[in-house]
């Protein structure tokens, strides 16, 4: 059993909770870009999340979840002192950490999550780190101020305007060309479909653009195939020869197609339970 | 004279119900039955079907012990050389092991030695197993990698022997392949927690939710206090056949498609919260146990149609006689010298139909084999729309590249002495489908059992 030992909600809606674990056998072995797998009790299905944060001396795991289902939302309203069944990790290919240069990390909506320890990690091996977070809107922006602490420079969009530029994280990759910033490496974390627009917009450039691709998985172990992707011409599975890949080589569109497929279930699985959004300590 | 009695059919639930249920099909033999099976036994002096188990039960023993209704007997007669009977008498291809060699066999049917292995079983289980004596400490720590048959037969003996032994298990129930892979319907997960059960008081600690390669590796537990470690990782990883369309929506592996079922227990979505999703018409690649078990799931979470799609022909079929008949009559179709050429899609990415090549068989290859050859502009499509990949498994890659000076084949499996099992790092030992490629519950168990003489002699000699 692996217990919640801190709550903090970082949005209320869409509902958005940080939430420390206690797994010290994850805790001390974990890399930045991996990942693990909860199962919250008995009923409940496996599902992958990314490593937001570590603490190697207290044996935690810090990971970020948003409501966007049946799942989440139960993961999201768990109280400090409460249980995780199973934790399994860290799983996955950690992140290639070097000295590059320049490099920046951009993340998108829950994306800023994962893409917190890559950045700070590549931060710790020297590079010069500018590092580009959006959102919807300012008031679903998560870890403005960690993300801020750890770079050398932070640009900040959202779609509405209501806070740093109007627009997408690529109008802020737009912006630092603009100022003749020369960019040795890209990483993105977010939404299939802004990791394209990176991805898209990076690829006549020539920049090195690594995404973390997030489909569907049920082990995390390389057992069964549910998280394949088509990358180059190969087909991977991105539980053990990812998360990170070129995103200049992923296959999008069947990503983001096969990540629709049990919607109808996602749905009939709902539960008509408003998030506690408000109630939990901020 | 006992010749002429037949042998004793098992009775099953009912076709038309059963292929819309996940409770078990064959349902045992009564206590009479047994007995009366047990009475064709011939008591061969010389025991042939002894031979034919991987693991050398004791045959004509125990069904002497179920003829003088001593069934607590028999279960010990069992038990000192299997610890998972209720699993091995439902699971196991009897028809290539044991009662191939029973000698009625020859001129009419050979005793149901199977079924009678799993009456004795059940039996003992309904009134509460005995836990086998163990060994006094030998305070010597033993690892195992992977809590599927080779893992758990391996512990057992390894328990007996008084060894402090734990298993590290990647998934979060131990079982492995008789967890995830067979379906409830051929094998009620209740009887597998059960025999896996009577290991603990034997001193043997599960460990659930370690995937050894990344949380820790083989050189790490022997530098950590333990004195040997067994790698019974199996053969996890699955295979798909590379053709256009098979990473559309709708196809799945097996592995993912059984996981979901039976692990997940998706057959009881919403209740559960694990989705699986079939189609009106499925079709399943491959003809092995698994490719059964996957096509018998699919009609069970209420596909209209599943076809069988193999390239060879019925004779060549590898899975278990009894699961072909049991699909057979419960409305499996058979599309027999086919084999996909590609799948097609809609344009939401989802499974509409197949093509497939018509095959013959042309000459025997060197193992004897009629190989399938295509026939020239035979193709043909179908209309599907959930897809079924069981042609097959890999070697699971997760502890054997995490592990330095292994060796392994050019498949990916580990290279062992085949009297120990002993692998090329000294004191790791390996046994299971992970050395030997995919084949039965009762080869890995004979190989778990194999691997845990192999440690105790070498726990011996390092003194």
């Amino acid at each position: 059993m692996y217990r919640v030992v801190k709550r903090r909600q970082l949005a209320s809606a869409p509902c958005i909770v940080l939430l420390e674990v206690e797994a010290p056998a994850v805790a001390a072995k974990v890399e930045p870009g991996q990942f693990v797998i909860v199962r919250m009790d008995e009923q409940s299905e496996r599902i992958p999340l990314t490593v937001m944060d570590f603490d190697r001396e207290k044996g935690t795991i810090t990971i970020v979840i948003q409501d966007v289902g049946y799942s989440s939302a139960m993961i999201n309203s768990m109280e400090e002192g409460s249980y995780f069944l199973d934790f399994v990790g860290p799983l996955g290919v950690p992140s290639e950490i070097e000295n590059l240069g320049t490099v920046v990390c951009i993340g998108g909506g829950l994306g800023v999550a994962p893409v917190y320890p890559i950045a700070r990690a590549l931060k710790e091996a020297g590079n010069k780190l500018i590092s580009v977070i959006g959102a919807r809107s300012a008031d679903i922006l998560i870890l403005e101020e960690e993300m801020a602490a750890i770079s050398d420079e932070l640009v900040i969009a959202t779609d509405d305007g209501s806070k740093g530029i109007k627009g997408f994280v690529t109008n802020g990759l737009e912006q630092i060309l603009a100022q003749g910033t020369k960019i040795d490496a890209i990483w993105a974390i977010g939404p299939v479909v802004m990791m394209r627009s990176v991805a898209n917009f990076t690829r006549p450039l020539g920049i090195k653009t690594i995404v973390s691709m997030n489909p569907i998985m049920v082990d995390g172990t390389g057992m069964c195939g549910a998280c394949r992707l088509t990358v180059g011409d190969e087909t991977k599975f991105a539980c053990v020869d990812g998360p990170e890949f070129d995103g200049h080589l992923v296959d999008f569109d069947l990503a983001m197609k096969r990540l629709s497929f049990y919607k109808d279930e996602e749905e009939r699985a709902k539960i008509s339970k408003d998030c506690d959004c408000g109630k939990g300590a901020q | 004279m006992a010749l002429k009695v037949p042998r004793h059919e098992m009775p099953c639930q009912d076709p038309k119900e059963r292929a819309h249920n996940f409770n078990e099909v064959a349902l045992g033999y009564a206590s009479e039955t047994a007995i009366e099976e047990a009475q064709r036994c011939l008591q061969c002096k010389n025991p042939k079907c002894v031979q034919g188990c991987p693991v050398n039960i004791s045959i004509p023993e125990f069904i002497q012990k179920i003829t003088e209704e001593d069934f607590e007997g028999a279960a010990a007669i069992i038990k000192q050389s299997s610890s998972l009977p209720a699993v091995c008498g439902r699971v196991c291809p009897q028809e290539s092991q044991c009662e191939a060699k029973c000698i009625l066999g020859i001129k009419g049917e050979s005793v149901a030695i199977g079924r009678l292995e799993r009456f004795v079983a059940d039996y003992e289980i309904s009134k509460g197993c005995k836990i086998p004596e163990v060994a006094p400490p030998s305070g010597k720590k033993v690892a195992i990698i992977g809590a599927g048959p080779a893992g758990l037969a391996c512990a057992g003996d390894l328990a007996k022997a008084g060894h402090k032994v734990t298993i590290f298990e990647a998934l979060h129930v131990a079982g492995g392949v008789l967890m995830y892979g067979i379906p409830e319907f051929r094998l009620p997960k209740d009887i597998v927690q059960n025999e896996i059960c009577n290991l603990e008081p034997m001193g043997v600690e599960i460990l659930v939710n370690q995937v050894v390669g990344k949380v820790t590796s083989v050189h790490e537990l022997l530098q950590n206090g333990y004195d040997a470690v067994f790698i019974g990782t199996g053969a996890g990883l699955p295979n798909f056949l590379g053709i256009p369309g098979e990473n559309l929506n709708g196809v799945y592996s097996a592995n993912e498609f059984l996981t979901r079922t039976n692990l997940m227990k998706g057959y009881r979505f919403p209740e559960y919260k694990t989705p699986v999703k079939v189609g009106k018409k499925v079709a399943v690649f491959g003809a092995g146990n698994v490719a059964m078990d996957a096509a018998r799931t699919a009609l069970r979470l209420g596909a209209e149609e599943v076809s069988i799609v193999y390239r060879r022909s019925r004779a060549e079929m590898p899975a278990r006689h009894e699961e072909l008949e049991h699909a057979e009559e419960e409305g499996v179709k058979f599309q027999l010298l086919t084999n996909p050429v590609s799948i097609q899609g809609d344009e939401k990415g989802a499974v509409k139909s197949l093509t497939c090549l018509r095959y013959e068989l042309g000459e025997p290859d060197a193992s004897g084999r009629r190989s399938p050859v295509p026939i020239p502009g035979s193709e043909f499509d179908i209309e599907v729309d959930t897809v079924v990949v069981a042609i097959g498994q890999g070697p699971n890659p997760l502890v054997t590249q995490s592990t330095e000076g292994l060796e392994l084949n050019k498949w990916g499996n580990i290279v062992v002495n085949e009297e120990t099992l002993e692998t090329s790092i000294p004191g790791v030992f390996a046994g299971g489908d992970i050395v030997t490629g995919a084949a039965t519950v009762i080869l890995a168990m004979g190989a778990g059992k194999k691997a845990a003489a192999g440690i105790n002699a070498y726990l011996k000699n390092k003194g």
